[in-house]
């Protein structure tokens, strides 16, 4: 026990070996985690950006093909960010795995932070490879690196956090699919990915405001392009808010044991 | 200072079943200990609460005179365990599993990987460290299990049934190496459903059954409750009339198997000296029933008729004979 000791260097290792744990399960299975996100908006680009986006000019001031690059590379984030948490926590569940780590002095923080960790890893490769991909379309400057960077890391901190959540939850394997399935897909298509609030009519506008991701989307937009439907203040605040609540709830459910003890 | 000391330890379940219903134990330290119980007893859920995979509903747990609720950490760290179920990522490679393990009790990797190799060797893996886990016996996973539950170098092991299902020379291996481990100063909590293992290996032993403690005593004490002992004696010849012979009570089995059961007042060369005066030859001899699991029977048995504690009195004899310890 000579370097064990007890701490934030202990607590420190065991993070690391979490994350490394999660970045290598995502990168062995890269044909199954990292490809297909690239391959789906190559064909949004194709589809939407050059075949139809030609034929609709501008949207929010900007070609249609540049307007959705931001959204396209968040959904990419938000969605591998949700699912790698959400199947790998609920893997070892299943398999009971993950009793290593609860009978291991690992705190319930470090065990959360670990997955989200992970999570926003994979979210943040896949996002890296859309705007690779988006830049064989269009020329990509970055208005702001650091509301870029800030905004593509909450956003995956967030949904992280949501699939951790989920898996908590799960009792099978379709329950981790419902929620991406019939919340997170229609709340990413209607958070302004290819389309300005502004087309909308006011009532729907306000319904939109509802919508968490369509703060990140233009929080984003707007470190990508210098354009936003909304003030990016706000935007930071909602998704700041939104990782508080679902941070302190997972840390209550691991402390609890729900769904992971008796 | 007790390695294990519980007080009044309790588990209420959703729905109302109490599995725990007040256990005091302590286990002192550098012991091999021994829990025993019948199917559903409290084994595992006793087992679970050490090990912080199962929510206590009340009393206390302490490791090493560290309150599992005051120190958790510290308590883990203090702790090993073997589970009864394999719980693995089947996609790992052996080392992994291992390295992995040590990581999340914050043993830095460089170190870890060296533990891992040490343990590995111990147990005859070291050359399978590559092997992805669902490519591995029955046997392997077990003992990969125990290095998983060594590489942190705890105070305190807990098996929870080690060597079920894995073959006579795998088990024997498995003891001389838990032997050693003792030996070494590492507290040894164990369960079993072989109580020849338990005969073999521990030093006390507590019997749970319908969540409380039947007996709590040491290996000696208990085998010397035995008054009588039953053999069975293969004979050279046919015997076709049963003699009488002072002190024991004879059955034949066949014409040839002879069942003799002696009090301890008899020693066994009375017995032959009885048996060859009457002109009847022994080819060879065996106890009829471990005398760990006949006490064990007898205990349970005895209790359950009683309706000891039983929750379901209709159901408990048939419960009771279910050993599996």
């Amino acid at each position: 026990m000579s370097r064990q000791g007890v701490g934030w260097y202990r607590h420190w290792i065991s993070f690391q070996t979490i994350f490394i744990k999660e970045i290598l399960r995502f990168t062995r299975i890269w044909v199954q985690t990292i490809l297909p996100s690239v391959i789906t908006t190559t064909l949004y680009f194709v589809i939407f950006g050059r075949l139809i986006g030609d034929r609709i000019g501008t949207m929010g001031g900007l070609d249609y093909l540049d307007f959705i690059v931001p959204g396209l590379v968040l959904m990419g984030v938000i969605t591998n960010a949700y699912s790698n948490v959400v199947s790998s926590f609920y893997s070892s569940k299943f398999s009971r795995y993950i009793e290593e780590l609860l009978v291991s002095p690992a705190p319930d923080w470090v065990i959360l932070a670990g997955y989200v960790a992970g999570g926003v890893a994979r979210g943040l490769v896949v996002g890296l490879a859309v705007m690779l991909v988006a830049m064989v379309f269009t020329e990509i400057r970055i208005h702001s690196v650091a509301v870029t960077l800030l905004v593509i890391t909450m956003t995956a901190v967030l949904f992280a956090l949501g699939g951790f959540i989920n898996a908590v939850y799960a009792n099978s394997f379709d329950d981790i699919s419902i929620v991406p399935t019939f919340v997170l897909t229609p709340l990413t298509y209607l958070g302004g990915v290819f389309y300005s609030i502004e087309l909308l009519p006011a009532f729907w506008q306000g319904v939109s405001l509802a919508n968490p991701v369509l703060y990140m989307v233009n929080a984003f937009r707007f470190g990508l392009q210098g354009v936003s439907d909304i003030p990016v203040g706000i935007a930071f605040g909602i998704i700041a808010i939104f990782i508080l609540v679902l941070g302190a709830f997972s840390l209550h459910l691991l402390r609890r044991g729900v769904g992971i003890k008796t | 200072m007790p390695a294990l000391d519980v007080q009044q330890l309790t588990k209420t379940y959703k729905g109302g079943f109490q599995a725990l219903k007040g256990i005091d134990l302590t286990v002192e330290e550098g012991d091999f200990f021994a829990l025993l119980g019948p199917n559903g007893a409290g084994k595992s859920t006793f087992i679970g609460i050490l090990a912080s995979l199962v929510n206590k509903t009340d009393g206390s747990v302490r490791v090493f005179g560290e309150d599992q609720d005051r120190t958790p950490e510290l308590v883990k760290s203090f702790i090993g365990l073997v589970p009864q179920e394999f719980n693995f990522n089947l996609f790992l490679p052996v080392v992994e599993v291992v390295v992995n393990q040590a990581g999340y009790y914050g043993i830095p990797r460089r170190e870890a990987k060296v533990r891992a190799e040490r343990y590995l060797k111990q147990l005859d893996l070291w050359d399978r460290r590559d092997t992805e886990m669902r490519k591995l016996s029955g046997g392997l996973k077990r003992r990969l299990m125990i290095a998983r539950a060594l590489v942190h170098e705890p105070r305190l092991l807990i098996l929870d049934e080690p060597t079920a299902g894995v073959d006579i020379e795998i088990r024997r291996s498995m003891w001389t190496f838990l032997r050693e481990l003792n030996a070494g100063g590492t507290t040894i909590i164990l369960t079993t459903h072989y109580l020849e293992e338990a005969e073999s290996l521990c030093r006390h032993i507590a019997i749970i059954n319908h969540g409380e403690i039947a007996e709590r005593t040491s290996m000696l004490t208990l085998l010397n409750r035995l008054n009588t002992e039953t053999f069975v004696l293969n004979l050279k010849g046919r015997l076709s009339e049963l003699p009488q012979l002072g002190g024991f009570v004879l059955q034949h089995l066949d014409d040839c198997t002879l069942e003799v059961e002696m009090s301890r007042e008899h020693t066994v060369n009375g017995l032959f000296e009885a048996l060859s005066r009457n002109g009847i030859e022994v080819i060879s001899l065996r106890n009829k029933q471990n005398r760990l699991e006949r006490l064990f029977l007898e205990m349970v048995d005895r209790r359950a008729d009683a309706g000891w504690s039983s929750s379901d009195p209709a159901n408990a004899p048939d419960a009771a004979r279910k050993v599996t310890a």
